[in-house]
């Protein structure tokens, strides 16, 4: 069987060959297999090292101590240390989070578990291109605010938040600020040391490294507490016990220092290949770009073909690995969230592909998504009712649907 | 989502896909779903005066299910009276393209269809 071309990169990435080397180098009876907490021989210590190096890694690509790293299993580990870790410790402080409609599940679902203990939650809406203002975050805080958690780039959409501005009205509330950097790591930069930001949550595999490993950044200086949601054996300073996996993590900081490397040069050249998707496809009338124009990242493209169905668009792209803005899993289609919070009507939403692209995309792999993507749009309008109806000028709006 | 054989086929090579025109009074016109379900269905049948099905047309927004099931009814009806039309039912169509359940109710869609088309022509009578 031939495989599909790849282009779900935001979805996960393959670990970069170079990674995995140095990751099989920590697993056999010959390689660095030692745990590192034990502090009694070289194994150990060598484990240990690795461990303490790869989190020089990490800290380096965003400019941080390396003692504000927390190993974890990955971003949705992370955010849920640092939202329920914050609302725990804080919560004689305060009750209300501010988040947005927008989040990945793993921040809102945290949040909807924090609502069913007795914290308030405002979610912010965004604007039809995807953005949240520092001024709306600013407009919700409340005497009471303890945390706001946004992500710093959508994963569906690709839309870059302000997180410096954010962090300034935050900081200047004394209200805590958690990002969730899963899809920014390694694709913007990120500063630290100047960006005013308390938390951050960082997954190995969005960026040709390991899955199942992440990170949180705990800020030192103003100091933050978190109260620990795994017990044990007291690693990571209380806040994340557990055995450190030593070969994911060494994954995880070659996966970062490769990417500080290499940033630039792959966002102009994932930029470029974007750019040329979006050139190949969006004279067929009625495709949109789905979020900001400019204020995102290079390597997603989310468009919407009106008047064709997602899942029978997917059928028609069996040849490329993308992902729908739908889900018809059941009798009822889902259409995603992310895109509704966006105002965007369901059809819309439907008929909407995320194509992400990659550090092994090439321009012939583009060139085949656009003409693979040029037919299935074209066949399945010739058999799209409502393109007929488009087409003889009718206002789909004003039709009384028979919805079953 | 692994579809079956028929679907595919149906899907590939959709019969009688088109549009006749809905003011023929000849012409039974079915349009069933809505857009924000993701399901739109418009079956069209042209009906002789001894009452057969000449020609039938579909156009469907849908799931590859739902395209398979209009596509496979407009072969079927095509010959028949109103009244063997009006008995397809559902599980018929689910069957013959070996629908998994979450589909079910696209070969549903397809019926009530089959069934709308029918009640437009004999409104026009
Ligand atoms: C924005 C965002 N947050 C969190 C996650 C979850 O990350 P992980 O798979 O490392 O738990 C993802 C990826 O699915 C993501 O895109
Ligand atoms: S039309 Fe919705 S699943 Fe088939």
């Amino acid at each position: 069987m031939k495989l599909p071309l790849y282009l779900d990169y935001s979805a996960t990435t393959p670990v970069d060959p170079r990674v995995a080397k140095l990751m099989c180098d920590c697993l056999t009876q010959e390689g660095n297999f030692g745990n590192p907490a034990s502090r009694s021989h070289v194994y150990g210590w060598q484990a240990e090292e690795a461990v303490e190096n790869a989190r020089r890694q990490v800290a380096d690509l965003i400019n941080a101590d390396p003692r504000e790293i927390v190993w974890t299993s990955g971003a949705t580990e992370s955010d849920n240390l640092a939202i329920k870790g914050v609302a725990h410790f804080y919560h004689k402080k305060g009750k209300h989070i501010i988040t947005s409609k927008i989040e990945h599940k793993a921040v809102l679902d945290t949040c909807r578990q924090l609502e069913r203990e007795g914290f308030e939650v405002t979610y912010l809406e965004p604007t039809t291109d995807g953005i949240i203002s520092p001024k709306q975050v600013a407009d919700a805080l409340r005497e009471d605010t303890i945390i706001v958690s946004l992500m710093h780039v959508n994963n569906e959409i690709g839309v870059v938040t302000d997180i410096a501005a954010i962090g300034e009205v935050t900081r200047a509330n004394k209200v805590l600020f958690h990002v969730d950097a899963a899809q920014s790591a390694g694709k913007i930069a990120i500063d630290l040391e100047t960006a005013k930001v308390d938390l951050m949550s960082f997954s190995a595999h969005k960026i040709y490294g390991p899955k199942g490993v992440g990170a949180l950044y705990v800020r030192r200086k103003p100091r933050v507490r978190l109260e620990a949601q795994m017990h044990g054996g007291g690693h990571e300073r209380g806040m994340r016990s557990g055995t450190l996996a030593t070969h994911q993590i060494v994954g995880m900081g070659a996966a970062f220092a490769i990417a500080q490397e290499e940033m630039a040069a792959d966002n102009t050249r994932i930029e470029a290949l974007r750019q040329r998707l979006w050139e190949g496809v969006k004279d067929m009338e009625e495709v949109y770009m789905n979020g900001h124009a400019t204020q995102r990242v290079s390597g997603n493209a989310n468009i919407s073909f009106n008047f064709v169905e997602g899942e029978s668009l997917l059928m028609s792209l069996r040849e490329l690995a993308v992902s729908s803005g739908s889900a018809c899993t059941s009798a009822s289609l889902e259409p995603s969230y992310v895109l509704r919070a966006l105002g965007m009507n369901d059809e819309l939403a439907h008929s909407s592909i995320r194509f992400s692209i990659g550090r092994f995309t090439t321009e012939a792999d583009i060139d085949q998504a656009i003409e693979q993507s040029r037919n299935a749009v074209i066949k399945l309008r010739e058999l799209s009712p409502l393109w007929d109806m488009y087409k003889d000028g009718v206002d789909l709006d004003s039709v009384q649907w028979a919805a079953h | 989502m692994a579809y079956s054989e028929q679907v595919i086929d149906h899907y590939e090579n959709p019969r009688n896909v088109g549009k006749m025109d809905e003011d023929d009074a000849h012409v039974g016109t079915g349009m069933v779903g809505a857009p924000a379900c993701g399901d739109v269905m418009r079956l069209q049948i042209k009906v002789n005066d001894a009452g057969v099905i000449e020609d039938a047309k579909f156009k469907t927004y849908g799931c590859g299910s739902a395209i398979a099931s209009s596509s496979l009814v407009t072969e079927w009806m095509k010959g028949m009276t109103l009244d063997q039309a009006g008995e397809i039912r559902n599980s018929n169509i689910s069957e013959e393209l070996a629908l998994p359940p979450v589909k079910i109710h696209c070969s549903v869609l397809a019926e009530d269809a089959i069934k709308a088309a029918i009640d437009n022509y004999k409104s026009k009578q």
